[in-house]
């Protein structure tokens, strides 16, 4: 038996003549935060909604929490919370009431429902203005709210559909931090996803990257920036075009190139940088810092969705 | 699934409570509805207003326009407001949203009606003193709250049909307006047409049924119709076609 929460298996959902998502074959094992990472409309929605039965497959299939989704739709949604792409808030009503009708829906009695509302919104912060009409809160504080509603009734899977875009990056900062926190306290298995390479970062033990429905790659966020080059960047005066042609030639080096006045070189992982180093000096530049840094996810974000462009 | 259906009913009273009370426009044509039916008509009509038993058909006429908003609020500014998905992303059952839904419109209209047949009782009496009390005879107070009910439910049941296709909660409410003058022209127009022969026969069968009989005939009509609407509404409710639409 396999920890697989999520298994999908050649998932293709098309739209007319349009892939959405593409012979998608992913596993999520339980326990993980996994960031599902790809541009606005590389399949990241549409694939959140075949995995909760909103939608049906075109082709391939998708075991969710053990259950097939063309099936057994019912009992995944059972057992999963969602943030989705609007937080879904009803914003006529209170905060209060929001969480109290979706705890209904989940079946919490009376007592339960009370100490699960008030233990959400004082984690947080939103209990001294439970009453109040969400229509009149702040994105951030709405988006918050939605967290709570999706973890009221202590899904063993949750869905969250880019829940901190559209914020400013305090509140986007303020949610990350509430969001580790209340993941890692209440051991759900989190599907994230997101554009924003530094959150999939901060939170995601693993991640998969998908591009016009097609997952390009999957692994640790280290495995994934470990797959990428090394970056050596020069700062200093008098570069030359000979100089970065040259570069360019050596051993190691995948690319060289001036941005913004510094020397930028993508080496292989194993690529010795002295001799470079060497070797500007040597060519009479004044070099005033040099840094080596790994890819970040960004990086290697970037260069995936620029291959086979 | 009882239970589901309730707590689906729930939420849909606490946002018209919330839409009634909170919006001007919402809570100035229900006074006007309520001044209407429960004061204006009935003073016009003193005593006749009880004792005839054509007021009878106000009553299924009414709830139409109450009912038609209502559940193009529900499912339609569900869409709009974007809370749609993730109602649809719970555990609930697809015919428990459906039916939370048409309860919740069904009882704010018919107990609408309810108040202005109240409202419109006192009303009569105060002006009409003299007659000393009246009060409906058994086949109003018994036909009136069933054409209510059964009126209710047609437009709640043409109002999910309606509301599945419409993108926002005033393209439902428009294409509401135009099936519910259909409703009111159509037999007028149909009427007209016919035949003189046809014509001749239907004003015979008119005078002789009686109001009584004709009520009953629209009430079965009514619940025929109500019925086979809602199994459609039923048929059509489903999740994985409402996200792609």
């Amino acid at each position: 038996m396999s920890s697989a929460i999520i298994r999908t298996d050649q998932l293709t959902r098309a739209f007319g003549g349009i892939k959405a998502v593409d012979g998608l074959d992913l596993e999520v094992p339980a326990g993980v935060v996994f960031g599902f990472l790809g541009p606005n409309g590389a399949g990241k929605t549409t694939t959140i909604r075949l995995l909760l039965g909103l939608l049906e497959p075109s082709g391939g299939r998708a075991r969710v929490l053990g259950h097939d989704t063309r099936t057994e739709a019912g009992a995944i949604r059972e057992r999963a919370g969602a943030l989705l792409e609007h937080h879904g808030l009803y914003e006529r009503l209170s905060a209060e009431d929001n969480l109290a009708f979706y705890a209904r829906i989940w079946g919490l009695g009376a007592a339960e429902r009370r100490n699960r509302v008030r233990e959400l919104l004082e984690s947080l912060g939103l209990w001294e203005r439970r009453r109040e009409a969400v229509g009149k809160w702040s994105r951030g504080m709405r988006q918050r709210l939605a967290v709570a509603r999706a973890l009221l009734h202590r899904p063993a899977l949750l869905f969250l559909d880019e829940p901190t875009a559209g914020l400013d990056p305090v509140a986007a900062s303020h949610l990350r931090e509430q969001l580790a926190a209340l993941v890692a306290r209440e051991g759900v298995t989190v599907f994230l996803t997101t554009h924003n390479l530094a959150e999939a970062d901060r939170l995601c033990h693993r991640v998969g990257v998908i591009k016009q429905g097609r997952l390009v790659a999957v692994g640790h966020p280290d495995e994934l920036k470990a797959r990428s080059a090394t970056r050596l960047e020069i700062r200093g005066r008098a570069f030359t075009d000979a100089l970065v042609a040259a570069l360019s030639r050596q051993p190691g080096v995948e690319r060289a190139a001036l941005m913004n006045g510094r020397m930028v070189i993508d080496m292989a992982e194993a690529a010795d940088s002295s001799p470079l180093v060497a070797m500007i000096v040597g060519s009479g530049v004044a070099v005033d810092e040099v840094r080596r840094d790994k890819s970040s996810l960004e990086d290697v974000f970037l260069t995936l969705m620029e291959e086979d462009r | 699934m009882i239970r589901d259906v309730l707590t689906v009913a729930w939420k849909e009273w606490r946002e018209l409570m919330s839409l009634s009370g909170g919006a001007r426009g919402g809570r100035l044509s229900l006074v006007i509805l309520l001044a209407v039916f429960g004061v204006l008509l009935p003073l016009q009509s003193g005593a006749d207003w009880v004792r005839s038993a054509t007021t009878v058909f106000y009553w299924a006429w009414v709830p139409l326009m109450l009912v038609g908003n209502a559940i193009a609020d529900a499912i339609a500014g569900e869409r709009e407001r974007h809370t749609l998905e993730t109602l649809l992303a719970s555990r609930l059952p697809d015919p428990a949203i459906l039916l939370g839904k048409v309860l919740a419109a069904v009882s704010y209209g018919w107990g609408l009606v309810m108040g202005m047949l109240l409202l419109s009782l006192v009303t009569v009496n105060m002006s009409a003193r003299s007659d000393g009390l009246l009060l409906f005879p058994a086949r109003i107070a018994v036909g009136a709250p069933l054409l209510a009910l059964l009126g209710a439910g047609l437009a709640a049941a043409a109002g999910v049909l309606v509301s599945l296709r419409a993108a926002t909660v005033r393209h439902a409410a428009q294409a509401l307006s135009v099936g519910i003058l259909l409703l009111i022209f159509v037999p007028v127009f149909l009427a007209e047409s016919m035949p003189d022969a046809w014509k001749a026969r239907a004003a015979s069968w008119l005078m002789t049924a009686g109001a009584d009989r004709i009520a009953w005939s629209a009430a079965a009509g009514l619940a025929g119709l109500d019925l086979a609407l809602m199994g459609l509404a039923l048929a059509r409710f489903r999740r994985v076609r409402l996200i792609v639409d």
